[in-house]
C-alpha cells in the first residue's frame, strides 16, 4: 500500500527516473494521489521536502502528523497546486498534475483560519465555487441549500461570515470545500482554532462526511490525538520526511524509530547496547549496567547503541503477569499522582527519573507510596530497541 | 438587599444617587484628559477655527455701507431711489456723512466695495473728498465776512460748550467708532450744550462730530481749535430755516452777537442748496442708478458675494444671470469637480496595481518599492511641478524624445502644458501616495490564504481577483479616492505653474481676490461654496458607499 524509505538512505529511483523516462508505479494501479521522489526547496540551499514517497488508494482518510516546519503543510500545498515541487511528480488518479493549475485541478480545500470571504454571504460563499464551474441558479441553490444541510446550517444561509462562531464558520468551509463534490478534499489543521470541545465534536463530523460521502482526506495537523482518532492511516513527518506511514494502532503500538515513538503518545527510554539478537529477541545492557528484553526494530547486531521505548501502561509491577525468567529492573517510587481514571507515578529506573507508569484505577489497583522500592518488568514484545 | 426593591435612581453606599458619585469619580480623570490635550485644542481654535468662522463670515458680511454713511443709508431703506436722487435732506445728511467719512479717510474703502457690484463708483468716491470741503469753505468764507471772530475756534467752544445735550453727543460718538473701530477713552474734554443743539441742530451735529474726531482720533484739544469747514455749511443750513433765524434773534447765550450778524447778513449767504451741490461735484450723485445701488447695498448682510460667485448678481430689480462674457466661476467650479475626478480615477488606476505590489512583494523588496513611493514626499513640491514643466513643454524633454523617435514632427510639437493635461499629468503625480498608502495598508490586511481559497473553489486567477481579492480593497479606494479628491478639488500651486488659463482651478481665482483683487467677501464666498460642495460630495460618499467602509489601515 506505501512505500517508506528509511531516513538517510538514498534514492536509487531518482537516477533510474531520469535515465529510463518512466516512473515504476510503487503501489500497482489503484493509487488515486501519489507523491513519487518529491522535493520541495524555497530558496535553493535547503530541502524543505527531501524525497517524498506516499500513495493513497481511493476513499483513503490520511493525516499528515508532524511538528511545525516538518513539511506536512508543504506538501499539502504541492498538492493543491499553490506550491511547484522542485523535483519529482505528484500524480491525480493516474495523471500528472505539476502543470495543472489550481483551480483546474478540482480539489476541495479547507484553511487553516477557514478563509470564508468577508464580503458575501454564507450562501454566496458556498454557491461561488458552482458559478466559477457555469452552474445554472437552480441547481447552484439546490447544491447550496443540501451542503448546508449536511453540515447543519441550514438556517444560516444569509448571514455573514463575522456573524458565525468559530465552530459554525469552521462547518461553512468543509460546506464549502464539499459542495461542487470534489474527489479529494485537503484539510490544513482545520480545527486548530476551537476549543477542545468543539474540536473533538468536529473531528467526528468530518471523518462520518468524509466516509460517508466517500471522499479521499488529506488532513494536516500537528495534533497527535486528532490524528489517531481520526484517520485511516498517520503519516508521521519529521525534517522533511515520512518517518511512518501506518494505520494508528501500528503507529502507537508499532514505532519504526525513536521519532515516532517519542512524537506519538507518552513514552519511557533508556538507553544501552544491544547485548545479544535471537530472532525477534534480544537483550539490551543499559548504561546502567542492569540487562531487559526486548524487539529488535532498527537494530541489526550485537555491540550496537539503542534507546528502548516501553509505553507508561505497558509496564508491570505485578510479577506474577510478568513472563518467566523475564528481565525485572530495581525501581524507587518518586511520585504518585492521582487522576482520577489513573494512577500516574514517576519512578526512578536505571538513572532514568522520569520513568512513568499508567494504571487503570481498577479495585484491586496498587497505590505505591513514595519512597517505597518495587521491581517491574514488562512484556519483550511491548520493549521495543530502536535507534539511538 | 434593599437595592433591588428600591425605585427611583440608584444610590452609592452613602446615600448621593450613583451617577453623581460616578460623575464625582470620573472628574479627576476627564480634567486632566481635557487639560492634556488643552495646548492643542487652544492652538486648534486659535489658528484654524476662528480664522475660517472669520473667513466665511467675510462672506455675507457687508457692515462697511451701513459703517460709513450710516444716516443716508437710513433713509435710502425708507424710500425709492428715484425719490432718494430728488430729496434736499437726503443730500444734507450725506454731506454731513460723507464729510466725516472723508476727514476719517474711509470714503475710497466704501468707493472700492461699492466698485465690485458697479464699476466706476470708486473714482466717484475717491474724486468728491476734496470738493465736499470747498463747498464748506465758501459758507466759511461768508461768516468770516460777517464777522472775522466766528471763524475761531473759542467762538465755537463757547457756543457749544455746555450741559443737556449729552444724548445727542452719544449718538455721534457711536457713528464714528462704528466708522473708526476706535473707542473713546477718558475725558473727551467737551460736551454738547443742549441749548445750542435745540437753537442750531445742523450746526451741532456737525461741530459734534469734529469734536468728537479731533479729541479721539487726533488727540487734540478741542476749545481752541477752529472747526471743519463742512461745520459752517452745517450752521448755513440751520440760519436758512426763518424760524431759526427768529429764534437766534431772541437768543442771549455766548455768540449771540456774531451769530446775529450773520443773520442780518443772511442775504449775502450762498444757496444752502446740498443737491445740487453734488451734481457739480459729480452728476452721478443725483442719478437714481447710484442710490439704487446703496439702497441694495446698503444693509449690514447681503447675498451679493455669494451670487458673484455663481455668476449671478444682485440689482435693484432682483436678482439675475450675469452676461455671458462675465460668467466664470461655474464654469471655473465644474472645470474643479471634473478635472478632480480624472485626476482620483487616473491616481486608482495607476496606484492599484503598485500598493498590490507592496502588500504581496517580500519584505526587503516591498521596502525599496515602499521608499520609491515616498520619495517625492521627501521633495519640495514646488519643486517637482517646476520639474513637470521642464518634462512637458513644447521644448521640453519628453516632446524632444518623442520628436526623436519619430512618433512627432517637429513643427506639431504635442502641447502638454498650460492647459488641463498639463494640470491632470503633474496633479495625478503628485497625489498618486495618498492613493497608494491608504490602498496598501487596506491590501495588506487581506489574507492570501482568500485567494488560494477562491482558486481551490475552481476560480481563475482574474475571477478569484476580481471577484474576492478586489471587494475586500474597495475600502482602500474609498479612503483614498476621498483624500485625494478633497485634496486635488482645492489644489492651488500645481494649477498655478503648469495651469496656464485653461487648466487653472477654483483655488487660483480665490488666491487671486485674496492677494491681488483684494475682494475678500468674494474669495470668502468662493471658499465657502467648495466646502460645501466637498461636504455634500462626502455625504453622497457616506450615503452610497457607506462611510463605515473606508479604511485607512488595519
Amino acid at each position: 500500500m506505501f512505500s517508506m524509505r528509511a531516513p538517510g538512505s538514498a534514492c536509487p529511483r531518482c537516477r533510474h527516473t531520469k535515465k529510463g523516462g518512466t516512473v515504476a508505479k510503487s503501489s500497482g494501479g489503484n493509487a488515486f494521489v501519489e507523491f513519487q521522489h518529491v522535493q520541495k526547496s524555497y530558496d535553493g540551499e535547503v530541502l524543505v521536502v527531501k524525497d517524498l514517497n506516499l500513495s493513497m488508494p481511493k476513499g483513503e482518510f490520511l493525516t499528515m502528523l508532524g511538528p511545525s516546519g516538518s513539511g506536512k503543510t508543504t506538501c499539502l500545498m504541492m498538492l493543491a497546486g499553490f506550491e511547484t515541487a522542485t523535483h519529482g511528480e505528484i500524480m491525480l488518479d493516474g495523471q500528472p498534475i505539476n502543470n495543472i493549475p489550481p483551480h483546474k485541478r478540482g480539489i476541495g480545500m479547507v484553511f487553516q483560519n477557514y478563509a470564508l470571504f468577508p464580503h458575501m454571504t454564507v450562501a454566496e460563499n458556498l454557491s461561488f465555487p458552482l458559478e466559477v464551474r457555469k452552474m445554472g441558479k437552480s441547481e447552484r441553490e439546490e447544491k447550496v441549500k443540501r451542503a448546508l444541510d449536511m453540515v447543519q446550517m441550514g438556517s444560516f444561509g444569509g448571514r455573514r461570515p463575522a456573524q458565525l462562531s468559530g465552530g459554525q464558520q469552521q462547518r461553512v468551509a468543509l460546506a464549502r470545500a464539499l459542495v461542487f463534490q470534489p474527489e479529494l478534499v485537503l484539510m490544513d489543521e482545520p480545527l486548530g482554532a476551537l476549543d477542545k470541545q468543539l474540536r473533538e465534536h468536529m473531528q467526528f463530523e468530518i471523518t462520518r462526511l468524509a466516509h460517508e460521502l466517500g471522499i479521499t482526506t488529506v488532513y494536516v495537523t500537528h495534533d497527535q490525538t486528532e490524528a489517531l482518532t481520526m484517520s485511516d492511516r498517520v503519516a508521521v513527518f519529521n525534517d522533511g520526511r515520512i518517518q511512518q506511514l501506518a494505520p494508528p494502532d501500528e503507529l502507537y503500538e508499532r514505532p519504526q524509530n525513536s521519532f515516532v515513538a517519542q512524537f506519538i503518545g507518552e513514552n519511557n527510554t533508556l538507553t544501552g547496547v544491544v547485548k545479544s539478537i535471537d530472532g525477534d529477541k534480544c537483550v539490551v545492557k543499559l548504561d546502567s549496567g542492569e540487562e531487559i528484553d526486548a524487539v529488535p526494530v532498527n537494530v541489526t547486531k550485537a555491540g550496537e547503541r539503542t534507546k528502548v521505548s516501553i509505553r507508561p501502561e505497558r509496564v508491570e509491577f505485578n510479577k506474577s503477569r510478568l513472563q518467566k525468567g523475564a528481565h525485572t529492573l530495581k525501581a524507587e517510587v518518586a511520585e504518585f499522582i492521582y487522576m482520577g481514571d489513573i494512577f500516574r507515578f514517576r519512578l526512578k529506573v536505571a538513572g532514568n527519573d522520569d520513568f512513568i507508569v499508567k494504571t487503570r484505577n481498577a479495585p484491586d489497583a496498587v497505590r505505591l507510596t513514595p519512597g517505597s522500592e518495587i521491581e517491574i518488568g514488562w512484556l519483550a514484545e511491548d520493549c521495543r530497541a530502536l535507534d539511538a | 438587599m434593599s437595592e433591588t426593591t428600591q425605585t427611583g435612581p440608584m444610590l452609592s453606599a452613602d446615600g448621593v444617587p450613583l451617577k453623581t458619585s460616578l460623575a464625582r469619580a470620573l472628574r479627576r480623570q476627564k480634567t486632566r484628559a481635557l487639560l492634556l490635550i488643552a495646548p492643542l485644542l487652544a492652538f486648534v481654535i486659535i489658528t484654524f477655527i476662528i480664522p475660517i468662522a472669520s473667513m466665511l463670515f467675510r462672506s455675507v458680511e457687508n457692515q462697511i455701507v451701513s459703517n460709513t454713511l450710516p444716516q443716508t443709508v437710513a433713509i435710502v431703506g425708507d424710500t425709492t431711489a428715484q425719490e432718494a436722487s430728488m430729496d434736499e435732506m437726503l443730500f444734507r445728511v450725506l454731506y454731513l456723512d460723507m464729510y466725516r467719512a472723508v476727514e476719517a479717510k474711509a470714503h475710497t474703502r466704501l468707493g472700492s466695495r461699492l466698485n465690485y457690484e458697479k464699476s466706476g463708483i470708486s473714482s466717484l468716491f475717491r474724486t468728491s473728498g476734496r470738493k465736499l470741503e470747498t463747498v464748506g469753505e465758501d459758507f466759511e468764507d461768508f461768516f468770516k465776512d460777517a464777522d472775522s471772530g466766528m471763524v475761531k475756534g473759542p467762538f465755537w467752544h463757547e457756543l457749544m460748550q455746555g450741559e443737556g445735550g449729552e444724548d445727542l453727543l452719544n449718538d455721534r460718538l457711536g457713528l464714528l467708532t462704528d466708522l473708526t473701530s476706535l473707542e473713546a477713552s477718558g475725558d473727551l474734554g467737551f460736551t454738547l450744550s443742549g441749548e445750542a443743539a435745540a437753537l442750531l441742530p445742523w450746526a451741532a451735529r456737525a461741530y459734534a462730530d469734529w469734536a468728537l474726531f479731533t479729541a479721539i482720533v487726533d488727540e487734540k484739544d478741542v476749545s481752541t481749535k477752529k472747526p471743519w469747514a463742512g461745520v459752517y455749511a452745517a450752521l448755513a443750513l440751520d440760519l436758512a430755516d426763518p424760524a431759526t433765524q427768529s429764534a437766534v434773534a431772541a437768543y442771549g447765550g455766548s455768540g449771540a452777537a456774531e451769530l446775529q450778524a450773520a443773520v442780518a447778513n443772511i442775504a449775502d449767504m450762498p444757496a444752502t442748496e446740498f443737491r445740487a451741490y453734488f451734481e457739480d461735484i459729480d452728476d452721478k450723485w443725483v442719478a437714481p442708478e447710484t442710490w439704487a445701488l446703496l439702497k441694495v447695498f446698503g444693509s449690514q448682510y447681503t447675498s451679493g458675494y455669494f451670487l458673484n460667485a455663481v455668476d449671478m448678481k444682485l440689482t435693484p430689480d432682483g436678482i439675475e444671470q450675469r452676461p455671458d462674457n462675465e460668467r466664470l466661476y461655474l464654469k471655473l467650479f465644474k472645470r474643479t469637480l471634473i478635472m478632480s475626478m480624472v485626476i482620483t480615477v487616473s491616481c486608482i488606476v495607476l496606484g492599484y496595481p503598485v500598493a498590490w505590489l507592496l502588500a504581496n512583494l517580500p519584505m526587503r523588496s516591498a521596502n525599496v518599492l515602499m521608499i520609491l513611493v515616498l520619495l517625492p514626499f521627501w521633495t519640495s513640491l514646488l519643486v517637482r511641478t517646476s520639474a513637470w514643466k521642464v518634462l512637458l513643454q513644447q521644448q521640453g524633454v519628453i516632446n524632444d524624445i518623442l520628436v526623436w523617435l519619430g512618433f512627432v514632427a517637429d513643427d506639431s510639437r504635442l502641447i502638454m502644458m498650460n492647459n488641463s493635461t498639463g494640470t491632470i499629468i503633474a496633479m495625478t503625480h503628485i497625489l498618486l501616495p495618498f492613493m497608494i498608502l491608504p490602498l496598501y495598508s487596506v491590501m495588506k490586511t487581506i489574507p492570501p490564504t482568500y485567494l488560494r481559497a477562491a482558486k481551490s473553489l475552481g476560480a481563475t486567477n482574474w475571477t478569484a481577483f476580481w471577484r474576492v481579492y478586489f471587494p475586500q480593497s474597495v475600502p482602500g479606494i474609498g479612503a483614498g479616492s476621498i483624500l485625494v479628491f478633497i485634496l486635488a478639488i482645492g489644489y492651488y500651486i500645481t494649477p498655478e505653474i503648469v495651469g496656464g488659463t485653461d487648466g487653472v482651478f477654483i483655488s487660483n481665482r480665490i488666491a487671486y481676490h485674496i492677494s491681488s483683487s483684494l475682494n475678500w467677501g468674494l474669495a470668502a464666498a468662493l471658499g465657502t461654496i467648495l466646502l460645501a460642495v466637498v461636504m455634500l460630495l462626502y455625504w453622497l460618499y457616506d450615503r452610497i458607499v457607506g462611510i463605515d467602509n473606508v479604511k485607512l489601515g488595519g
